[in-house]
């Protein structure tokens, strides 16, 4: 079956099985494959997405029913190719990885979190990468990462270099 | 592991949806899928068809129906958690959403799947039991109503046919000053539930004047402690009024054991939590009325 996705701003038609999920649709029939395949089964976070600017795992969709969604994955979030997002940024700034499997997933729940609310709490952000496994970094530097881009964002005239 | 193949269709219309399920027993309503896409993953559920209702218009929106605020069934839990009608008129919902799944779940997960799906450990039907609501849902015969007490029936089981489809959730709004209280242990932050439990109380000349609490989690159907609340109606509520009304209800408690958490453990949790629910409750009712 045929299926029309928004994906980045860009209109995609990918032909898919009802089977297909978002995941593999975004990794094998569109090359985007930024969005990582962990459990495939909900509990891992690494697949995650944006769908109108809220998380969600593309492993837990079809791509069938992902029409007439804006969704958004790490692909998307660089102002320009060669550059970072501010998130992005601060991610290497302050090592928020290792092996980097789960880390597309993490700037994606960072960005919507950040674009909701500009100065969370060291808590808000604990609890909005709750649903996000990372084997390697023990989470420290994940969350120094999401508030130094908070405090980035907050400085005068970066608002911008959020998207 | 990936699903096994099945056929994708999205009905326009309500009925032709359930013209859909009538004629093949073998097609499942999807609507957010959370529960529903892990369980094809793993290939143990392998439905012929999926019948996609998380557009029909008869299943949107969130209605205030004065005595009653009642959901659309594919009411995206998100959208719950952030409406302002919620967290006016029904605050134990309210509570316990934060509680459902992490965010990137709730965003996709609708209400009305989390009470078809009658998980033991989850919130939503925690919550419709205890507030005494209904499920209404329609199939190719026409639109019925069940009470949430016997519309759970077991683990993963529920009153509701083969064919219909879940439209409504109806959960009563209580008038005047509540107080609310949840409180849930689970291995991790949003894993499923151990045990939880919440309550809603309403003070008047500073006694009790209605009040419900419910446990689910260690329980094979979220349940209502209706004795409970016979005991406390009419006190002030104190802390020893409290554990002495839990005592023989949570004896009696039917609650199920794995290989993650005893009974007896499960059993002082529920009575732990009720505890606290109840004192949660009951200060918010008392500040409240202040
Ligand atoms: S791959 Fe989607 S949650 Fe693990
Ligand atoms: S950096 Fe390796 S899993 Fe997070």
């Amino acid at each position: 079956m045929k299926v029309e996705l928004t994906i980045n701003g860009a209109t995609h038609v990918a032909d898919v099985e009802a089977r297909t999920t978002l995941l593999d649709c975004l990794r094998d029939k569109l090359g985007l494959t930024g969005a990582h395949a962990g459990c495939e089964h909900g509990v891992c976070g690494a697949c995650t997405i944006l769908v109108d600017g809220e998380p969600a795992r593309s492993c837990l969709m079809f791509a069938a029913q992902a029409d007439g969604y804006e969704i958004t994955t790490i692909e998307g979030l660089a102002p320009a190719p060669g550059e970072l997002s501010v998130v992005q940024d601060a991610f290497c700034e302050t090592h928020g990885m290792q092996c980097g499997y789960c880390t597309p997933a993490m700037i994606l729940t960072a960005h919507s979190l950040l674009s909701r609310n500009p100065s969370p709490t060291r808590e808000d952000i604990v609890e909005a990468i709750s649903g996000n496994v990372c084997r390697c970094t023990g989470y420290g530097q994940i969350i120094e990462a999401v508030e130094l881009a908070a405090r980035r964002l907050a400085g005068s005239n970066a608002a911008e270099d959020a998207r | 592991m990936k699903a096994a193949a099945f056929e994708y269709v999205r009905p326009v219309t309500l009925s032709e949806a359930c013209a859909i399920l009538r004629a093949d027993e073998d097609a499942r309503v999807i609507a957010g899928g959370q529960t529903l896409v892990p369980m094809m993953a793993m290939r143990l559920a392998r439905p012929s068809r999926l019948v996609d209702v998380a557009r029909l218009p008869e299943l949107a929106g969130i209605a205030d129906e004065g005595a009653a605020v009642s959901f659309g069934a594919a009411t995206r839990q998100l959208d719950a958690e952030k409406s302002t009608l919620v967290k006016i008129k029904l605050p134990l919902l309210a509570a316990a959403l934060p509680w459902v799944g992490h965010r990137p779940t709730r965003s996709r997960g609708t209400v009305g799947g989390s009470v078809a799906n009658a998980d033991p450990a989850a919130e939503i039907p925690l919550v419709l039991v205890t507030l005494a609501g209904e499920v209404e849902f329609a199939t190719a015969d026409g639109v019925e109503t069940c009470a949430a007490r016997d519309f759970f029936t077991g683990p993963m089981m529920t009153a509701l046919p083969q064919d219909a489809v879940l439209t409504r959730v109806r959960f009563p709004v209580w008038s005047g000053r509540v107080g609310v209280g949840f409180h849930e242990v689970s291995t991790r932050r949003s894993d499923f539930a151990y045990v939880s439990a919440c309550a809603q109380v309403r003070f008047e000349n500073g006694v009790c004047a209605q009040l419900a609490v419910g446990v689910g989690g260690g329980v094979p159907v979220p349940t209502r402690l209706d004795a409970v609340a016979q005991a406390l109606v009419g006190t002030a509520m104190s802390d020893a009024d409290i554990d002495a009304a839990l005592e023989a209800p949570v004896a009696a408690l039917d609650i199920m054991t794995d290989h993650y958490a005893s009974t007896d453990y499960r059993r002082r949790v529920a009575r732990e939590l009720a505890a606290r629910a109840l004192r949660d409750a009951r200060d918010a009712a008392i500040g409240a009325a202040a």
